[in-house]
This record gives C-alpha cells, sequence and structure tokens, in this order.
C-alpha cells in the first residue's frame, strides 16, 4: 500500500514541479493523512453499504420482499425444491413411541404405517401430516381461532372478529373438554399432537414450508385445542349455513303470498335420501308453536341487515352404497365424493393407518387423527353434508350499554364477558369484548355488524357447534367398525356437522343415517331472527337418535343422498325450506336402473355431466324462444342449444348458452321485484322458477312490475335469451370461450390464492346440478369407490397431491387424473408385501 | 494466481459458514477473504462478485435442475412477475455477488488502511 501512496505522491510532484521540498514534505504529510483518512471513510463507507445491502435484502424495510432471505440457495426458497428422485427413507428415533413403527410409501407418496402400538399410529399420522402439510394446518387453525391477522394483518380483521364472535374458540374449547374426558380419545389426540410437535421441534429455519418463508413467521407448536378448533372449522364450512337475516328481510319485503311462492316449503321434484311415503312414527317431542308465531315471527317487522361473507352455501357431497343384489361381483360397492372448495394444499391427504387393533385406508384431514372418509378390512363409510338449519339468531334487549344485564322472562339476566385479544400484524392489538348470554355470544352489536345487522340491534347466535360433543369417536370408531352394529354406535357420536353417513360392509349391509344434533324444530322455526326475551322461541329438544332418518338394507338394493331433503313433509319434526333437489334425483334415477354393477360403472357415474335440471327446463325454453325475432345471431346460438345433448360436457357450447340463458331469465323475471329489496336478501332458490313456471304458466313473477302491459312466459324467455346472447355468448364465442370447460374456467387455488402456486384453467365439464359437481373452485374434493368383495378393491383420487409443497412434484400432480375422471388403485396394503415393488421408501420410528 | 485463490476461498468459506449462520453471513467470509489476501480493491470486488454469484448462482442452478425446475418456474413468477427459472437463477447469483463484492471490497480497503 506504502508503494502505492509514493507513485501517486511522484504522480503528484511531477504535475506540481514548482512546489518546493520543503512544502512538498508538509504536503506529502497532509495528503497522506488525507488518504488516510479517505481509506478509513472508503472503508466505512463501503462496510456500511454492505450491511444496508444485508439489511435491505433481509427484511421488507425498502422490498417487497426480503430477496437475500428468500433466495439465499441454502436457507431460502431455494430448500423448498424438493429433488424429483428425493428419497423419503429414513430412520427416525422418537422417546415418546411405546413400540416399532414402519412408514411404507409407495409410487404416490401415499403412506402406509404400520404400528405396533395403538396410539403410535396416531403419533406417526400426526408426523406425516405436519411433514408434508404443516402450513395449512396451521393457517386453518389460526383461522378457526381467528387469529387470521396475526399472519396477514388487518385484512382479516373482519374475519377474526366474526369467528371470535361466533364463538369459534369457545366451541372448540367446549369440545375440547369432551375430548380429554375420554381416555381413549384423550390418549390418541396427546400422540397425534406429540407427532405433529416432534416434527415442528426438528424443523431448520432452511426446511420451513415455503409459505412461512415467504410471510415471513414461524409455525407455533400444536395442541389438542388446535385439532379440536380445525373439527370446529369444518362444522364452520359446512353447519353454519343459514339465511336467517335475509329471509327476515324477504318476508318483510313481499306480501305473504309471494313469499311462499319465492320460497316454498317444499320442492315437487324432491327425491328425499329416505323415500317418499316412508312411515314415520309419532313423535316424542311434542312441540309447541309459540302462539304469537303467526301474529309476530311469521308477520312482517323490520330488521334491515347488510351483505357478509358466508360459508358456501354448495358446500355438499354424493355418496351411495348399492347391495351385492346389484353389483356384478355379489358385493357392496361404496362411493363418495365430498364437494368443497378446491384448494392447494388439497384439505385431503391420502394414507393408511394400521395396528394389530384395526386396519384403515382413506382420506384423512391434516389436522386430526383417524381416517375421515374410507374403509378398513370389513366395511367402508364415506359422508355428505346434512344442510340442516343448525345456527340461529336471536334478538338480544340489553338493559343498558354495559351489555351487562338483558331481559329474558320477565327479569333482567346478568351476561357474562369472553374478552378476545386480537393480534394484528404490524397494528396494535385489538380488544373485542363479547357478552355471553344463554342463547350464545352476542354476535352482532354496537360494536360489530359483520356487515350484515345494519340496525344497531343485538344479536345473540344459538349454534350447535357450541355444544360440547367429541367427533373424534366418531372416526375412531368407524376405523374399527366391523359391522353394521358397530358403525350405528360410531355414528350416534356425531353432533356437528350433521352428516348423512353412508356404510357398506363385506358382511352385505348396507345403509344411511342421516345424522347428527338436530334440534327439533316447529314449522318454519329457526328461518328467521327470532325473539330473544323469552324462551318461547328457544329449541324445545334435540331429535332423539331413534327419529333419525335412515335407511337399512332397503329393498330397492341402494341407499344414496345427494344434500338433498332427508325426508318428504311426513317427517314430524320441520327440516328447513330449501335442499338442492337435481342430483338426488339422477342418482337415484341411475341407481333404480343400473344391474350387474362393476367399479367402472360408478367411476362413470360419479364423472357423470349429465344435466337433469335442463332435462326439465330446456324444453320450456325452446318452446318458449320466439324465433321469428331473432336475428342471424342469436338463430345460431339457438341451434346449438336445440342440438345440445344436456350434457355438461368440456367442449359443449350448448351447455353454455342454457347456462348462461337460464341465468338471464332469472333475471329477467325477478330483477324487477327484487330491484327495490332491502339487502341482504335471498334471491329465489334454485328450484323455484322452474317449478313455478312447470306448475303455471302464468307464473305470477313473470309480468315485469315496472310495465304498463303483461309480459307472457314467451316474453321473458326471449329478451333473456337475446340478452344472453348479446352481452355473454357472443363475447365468450369471440373470446373463443364458448365451450362449456372454457367458459367455467375450473382452477385448484393456492390458500393464499396466488395464482403461481395453483392449477388453473382445468379442461373439466361438470357444475351446478350435475353429479360431477365441479364448479369454478368448488367440487369433488376426494373421489372414492370402494367394492367390497372378498379382497377390497377401491379407487381414488383428489384434485392435489400428497405433499403440501409446492416445489414437490408431488404437489398437485393427481390433478390431471381427476380432471379426466381417472382413478387410481388405492393399496390396502398388508405389512408381509413390505417387499412388493409399490414400496418406493421406508421410514422407521424407534423409541 | 490469489484472485483465483481467493475467489475460491470466498465461496468455499460463505458456503460453510452458511451452514451454521444466516445467509448474510457470506459477507464475514468475503470480508475476512479479502482482509487476508491482498487485492487490489476493485479485483477484490470483482473476486466476491464473480465467487458468490458462482456459488449462489451455481447452487441455485444444481437444485433446480434436480427439481426440474418446478420451484423455480412457479416462484420467479411470484418475484419476477415473469415465468422464467433461468432468470430466477440469475437474479440468485446477483444478489450474492452484489453484498459479497461490497464486503470483499470494504475488506480489501481495511487492509490498506492497516498496513
Amino acid at each position: 500500500m506504502l508503494t502505492e501512496g509514493f507513485t501517486h505522491d511522484a504522480k503528484i510532484t511531477k504535475y506540481f514541479p514548482d512546489i518546493k521540498q520543503s512544502t512538498n514534505q508538509y504536503f506529502y504529510f497532509n495528503l497522506h493523512l488525507t488518504k488516510f483518512n479517505m481509506r478509513i471513510f472508503l472503508f466505512f463507507l463501503t462496510a456500511a453499504i454492505t450491511v444496508g445491502l444485508c439489511l435491505i435484502l433481509n427484511t421488507k424495510l425498502l422490498l417487497p420482499a426480503p430477496l437475500g432471505k428468500l433466495l439465499a440457495p441454502q436457507e431460502g426458497l431455494w430448500q423448498n425444491a424438493e429433488s424429483t428422485d428425493n428419497n423419503f427413507s429414513a430412520n427416525l428415533k422418537f422417546s415418546q413411541l411405546e413400540g416399532k413403527v414402519n412408514v411404507y410409501f409407495d409410487d404416490r407418496l401415499v403412506p402406509h404405517i404400520f404400528a405396533e402400538q395403538e396410539n403410535d399410529v396416531y403419533f406417526v399420522q400426526g408426523f406425516l401430516h405436519a411433514k408434508f402439510r404443516l402450513w395449512q394446518m396451521e393457517l386453518q387453525t389460526l383461522s378457526a381461532a381467528g387469529r387470521a391477522s396475526e399472519v396477514v394483518g388487518e385484512v382479516a380483521l373482519d374475519h377474526d372478529r366474526e369467528f371470535r364472535r361466533l364463538g369459534m374458540v369457545y366451541a372448540a374449547e367446549n369440545s375440547l373438554r369432551e375430548v380429554e374426558a375420554n381416555p381413549v380419545i384423550k390418549k390418541e389426540c396427546d400422540a397425534y399432537t406429540a407427532g405433529v410437535n416432534a416434527y415442528i421441534e426438528s424443523l431448520t429455519e432452511s426446511q420451513l414450508p415455503m409459505e412461512y418463508k415467504l410471510l415471513g413467521y414461524r409455525p407455533e407448536k400444536w395442541s389438542n385445542l388446535k385439532t379440536a378448533l380445525f373439527l370446529k372449522y369444518m362444522s364452520y364450512d359446512l353447519a353454519a349455513h343459514e339465511n336467517d337475516f335475509e329471509l327476515t328481510n324477504a318476508k318483510n319485503y313481499f306480501n305473504k303470498e309471494d313469499f311462499k311462492k319465492l320460497y316454498p316449503l317444499y320442492q315437487d321434484s324432491m327425491d328425499p335420501i329416505i323415500p317418499k311415503g316412508t312411515v314415520f312414527q309419532q313423535p316424542k317431542i311434542i312441540l309447541k308453536t309459540p302462539a304469537d308465531a303467526d301474529s309476530l315471527y311469521f308477520s312482517r317487522n323490520s330488521v334491515s341487515v347488510e351483505e357478509n361473507s358466508k360459508p358456501d352455501k354448495d358446500n355438499g357431497s354424493n355418496n351411495w352404497a348399492v347391495s351385492g343384489t346389484k353389483t356384478q361381483s355379489g358385493s357392496p360397492i361404496l362411493c363418495n365424493d365430498p364437494h368443497l372448495g378446491l384448494n392447494l394444499p388439497s384439505l385431503w391427504y391420502e394414507m393408511q393407518i394400521s395396528t394389530p387393533q384395526f386396519n384403515a385406508y382413506g382420506a384423512t384431514f391434516p389436522g386430526a387423527p383417524g381416517v375421515v372418509i374410507g374403509f378398513n378390512d370389513s366395511c367402508a363409510f364415506g359422508f355428505t353434508n346434512a344442510g340442516r338449519d343448525v345456527r340461529e339468531y336471536y334478538e338480544i334487549t340489553f338493559k343498558d350499554d354495559t351489555r351487562k344485564e338483558y331481559f329474558f322472562n320477565n327479569q333482567w339476566n346478568k351476561t357474562s364477558f369472553r374478552i378476545e385479544r386480537i393480534r394484528i400484524a404490524g397494528k396494535p392489538d385489538l380488544i373485542d369484548t363479547v357478552a355471553y348470554t344463554l342463547f350464545g355470544p352476542v354476535m352482532y352489536d354496537k360494536a360489530f355488524s359483520g356487515k350484515r345487522s345494519g340496525n344497531k340491534k343485538n344479536y345473540a347466535v344459538k349454534w350447535t357447534a357450541h355444544a360440547p360433543s367429541n367427533e373424534l369417536v366418531l372416526f375412531n370408531l368407524l376405523n374399527r367398525a366391523k359391522n353394521y352394529d358397530d358403525y350405528s354406535a360410531a355414528v350416534t357420536n356425531l353432533h356437528t356437522p350433521g352428516q348423512n353417513v353412508v356404510f357398506a360392509s363385506k358382511g352385505g349391509d348396507i345403509a344411511i343415517r342421516t345424522q347428527g344434533e338436530f334440534p327439533a324444530k316447529w314449522k318454519g322455526q329457526g328461518d328467521f331472527i327470532m325473539r330473544g326475551t323469552d324462551s318461547s322461541y328457544m329449541w324445545q329438544g334435540i331429535i332423539p337418535q331413534d327419529e333419525i332418518p335412515f335407511q337399512y338394507n332397503p329393498e330397492r338394493g341402494f341407499v344414496s343422498s345427494a344434500n338433498q331433503r332427508p325426508a318428504d313433509t311426513s317427517y314430524p319434526y320441520y327440516l328447513g325450506r330449501e335442499y338442492p333437489a337435481a342430483r338426488g334425483v339422477i342418482i337415484n334415477r341411475k341407481l333404480a336402473a343400473m344391474q350387474n354393477i362393476t367399479p367402472d360403472d360408478m367411476m362413470d357415474m360419479q364423472t357423470d355431466n349429465y344435466n337433469v335440471f335442463a332435462e326439465m327446463a330446456l324444453p320450456i325454453l325452446l318452446k318458449n324462444i320466439n324465433q321469428e325475432i331473432l336475428n342471424a345471431s342469436e338463430q345460431k346460438y339457438l341451434d346449438i342449444l336445440k342440438t345440445w345433448d344436456l350434457k355438461n360436457d368440456p367442449n359443449s357450447k350448448g351447455a353454455t348458452v342454457f347456462v348462461q340463458t337460464w341465468r338471464h331469465f332469472k333475471d329477467t323475471v325477478f330483477n324487477d321485484e327484487y330491484a327495490a329489496a332491502p339487502l341482504p336478501i335471498l334471491r329465489p332458490f334454485e328450484s323455484t322458477l322452474l317449478e313455478g313456471i312447470l306448475r303455471d304458466s302464468a307464473f305470477k313473477f313473470l309480468d315485469n312490475i315496472t310495465t304498463s302491459q303483461v309480459e307472457t312466459l314467451a316474453d321473458n324467455v326471449t329478451a333473456a335469451f337475446k340478452r344472453a346472447v348479446i352481452t355473454d355468448l357472443s363475447v365468450a364465442d369471440m373470446q373463443g370461450k364458448l365451450e362449456w370447460a372454457k367458459y367455467k374456467d375450473t382452477r385448484v387455488n393456492h390458500l393464499l390464492r396466488l395464482p403461481a402456486l395453483s392449477r388453473l384453467h382445468l379442461p373439466i365439464g361438470g357444475g351446478t346440478n350435475i353429479i360431477n359437481a365441479t364448479k369454478e373452485n368448488h367440487g369433488p374434493s376426494w373421489r372414492m369407490i370402494v367394492s367390497l368383495t372378498a379382497k377390497t378393491k377401491a379407487y381414488g383420487v383428489y384434485p392435489g397431491g400428497q405433499s403440501g409443497n409446492p416445489g414437490s412434484k408431488y404437489y398437485d400432480n393427481f390433478i390431471d387424473q381427476w380432471v379426466y375422471g381417472k382413478y387410481y388403485s388405492l393399496w390396502m396394503m398388508r405389512q408381509q408385501e413390505q417387499k412388493d415393488k409399490r414400496v418406493k421408501w421406508v421410514m422407521s420410528f424407534t423409541k | 494466481m490469489k484472485f483465483i485463490v481467493s475467489l475460491i476461498l470466498m465461496a468455499v468459506l460463505s458456503f460453510a459458514i452458511c451452514l451454521y449462520l444466516p445467509w448474510w453471513s457470506i459477507s464475514i467470509a468475503c470480508f475476512v477473504v479479502a482482509l487476508f489476501i491482498r487485492l487490489r480493491p476493485g479485483i477484490a470486488f470483482l473476486c466476491g462478485f464473480l465467487s458468490l454469484f458462482i456459488l449462489w448462482g451455481g447452487l441455485s442452478f444444481y437444485i433446480s435442475c434436480n427439481n426440474n425446475d418446478i420451484l423455480a418456474h412457479r416462484i420467479s413468477q411470484i418475484i419476477l412477475k415473469k415465468d422464467d427459472p433461468l432468470l430466477l437463477i440469475i437474479a440468485t447469483g446477483l444478489i450474492g455477488a452484489l453484498v459479497a463484492a461490497f464486503a470483499a471490497l470494504s475488506g480489501s480497503i481495511l487492509r490498506s488502511v492497516k498496513k
């Protein structure tokens, strides 16, 4: 460095030759000092730049993401790029285990767990759920607990308040007490939790699931409460749907006759789960309808409410079982496809869990122990949503703003308070104090309207999911069930969400029960917001187990459910107004006609795109489109509609024309009536219009109330068709999207809705009212067919993959198979088959 | 020669230190190498830059090859708003290179101050 200094110096003297030596000395000294200072300065500058770069690249101070941290190959996202020939084999040791456990992974990465000790199987199940699906497990439970704001910030605040006020945590705590009071389930749950935590503890920074890195947080420890929260999340998804505010508004807006026509108590086309004509016993609970129900409850009164978000009303499913008399093999076949939101990572994780006591295979919930939809060596079981209204609102009168007392049965009763502290990423905590009454938590009040109750009144929510229950017993017993009696004993443990539980056994039995904790209701109870100042509108009892609709080996040789009404109006308790009818009709029609059924036939049926709703509706449309006033372009689409084969196949243009015409038809008929209606309001039931015009071609609402002339059915249909052509069909056609799959544009979204981690534009048919109920982002989330022959033959597929890691080839590798209606053969492995070529990796767990 | 040795040392030390410490410890590795092996500041800068570009670019390239670019396709769309695995690998290399270059530069300048 000194030499360098001299060189520079020499240059300087060269350029300044007249500088005297002394000055030169002085100058040199100064220059040296300056240079020294300069270097120190430069050092600090470059060091500061280096530190600054590290800081900027490690945080979100300047960049939208900590790019250095994310892209560092040894710790960032690259670490989540799983080698395509990754070796999943491992030898692991955990002191929590009681014995030895071997896990054999097959080529689809489905684990087959064999444990010597009963509870070890749940430990390893928890471990594997965490290993492959930790992020989604935690996100779903955070969301269930109203803690989403901790991760994503203020955008989730309304969601969190809604969930806290609905009493999700309160409900989960009630469930947890039941779980922990049952020694068998407590051990099972403890083992599961220990397994999840064993994995979490083994995680290094670089092994964190990608989403934690992207969002910048870390997993917390699992607990039994989280499992309870997960199950409450399913209850919310499946048993929280109600239209109490929306129907109350509708009731107040329309007169009694119109209301009945728009929201009928029964659908004509309905083919109930328990066939029409079944005779029911006298009810054990004699219900007392409040004396003022007609004058007060069913009459018009005022609540004004606003729009909010609710669980998807189409959360439903198909299941059926056919007896051996109808199958080629002579053994029963059971089929199930639950229709839920289509997400990545998938809600389901496939696995086999086996101990000396039991052996079960099927779809499991990452977040809960046991197999949920599946089969064992003796029988198979599946679920569809019962869709009963088990969530009510009662209007509460508080004494004053302190909410300390509320009026009930002629006196002031004390409320209790639950303090909800909501942590919000990047913001101070929010404290929400929720008042609890004997109905339940006061969900909507002055402090929070949920964008639903805009009138500053107080509404307490009563929900069956608040009641203590232990659904884990159900799965534990079903996994071990050997026969119909075991099944019957198992299902009584299902409280919420109420489900149609289908069953078939190698013994030849088939059965279905609409199982759950269903309040015994008088006609119309719970359709609207109810009075909360006395007990007259409260539930008067829960329908006893022996009055639950069920079918056991019926003569017709099959049982089925597709979210339709469980029974017709002769059932002694009120079942609610609206149930989807179409899928039930077509399923029962097909099953009744089929003989010598094979699993292949069942695959064809589960993926069937026939539109039975269109079968009823299309002739009316075609008959009423006035061809004389159509232009050439409209005529073209009419021809497509005329030649349509009633199938919502991926390439069908007719399906698109039909769906759009019907949508515009509904709008043409009803928009005038609803133009001035209060919000939120329920639009007419799906079947209202079709059944209305089938019954009466001069259906009242066909007339446009804003015009002087009286519009006919043909006027409405023709106008709707023209509107469909000009606003939707011709546009779609121009974009080359007239084919049904392109028009519908099904996608499987990543839970964060990042398109890059989702699968978009899937060429799949089906839709609403169709057995293949695949809509835009909702549909068959697990398709399963189990033939209960001596050696079980089972088939299944779900739109996802076994790994929750978007950097793994097992992340979405089942989706194409699912799209094209193909199935995988489900291998119920025997432990002695460990040398089978299907075994790709072995994970051994020892103490 | 010193350049090559420094370059290799920086890469090896960076790799090793990142087995135990967060990613930004590459700056320590490069700083230390530049402090002990004399290189002119500009050369040190270049050396750090190339060293980590090769290390991080190479590592991510290797990982991505084994992964059939599955992750790179997805992440490049999120971070670069463009489906381009190679660009993501280059970006990765550049980020490491930039930090390493300044760390090596400051190391080399500190060395000049010391003497």
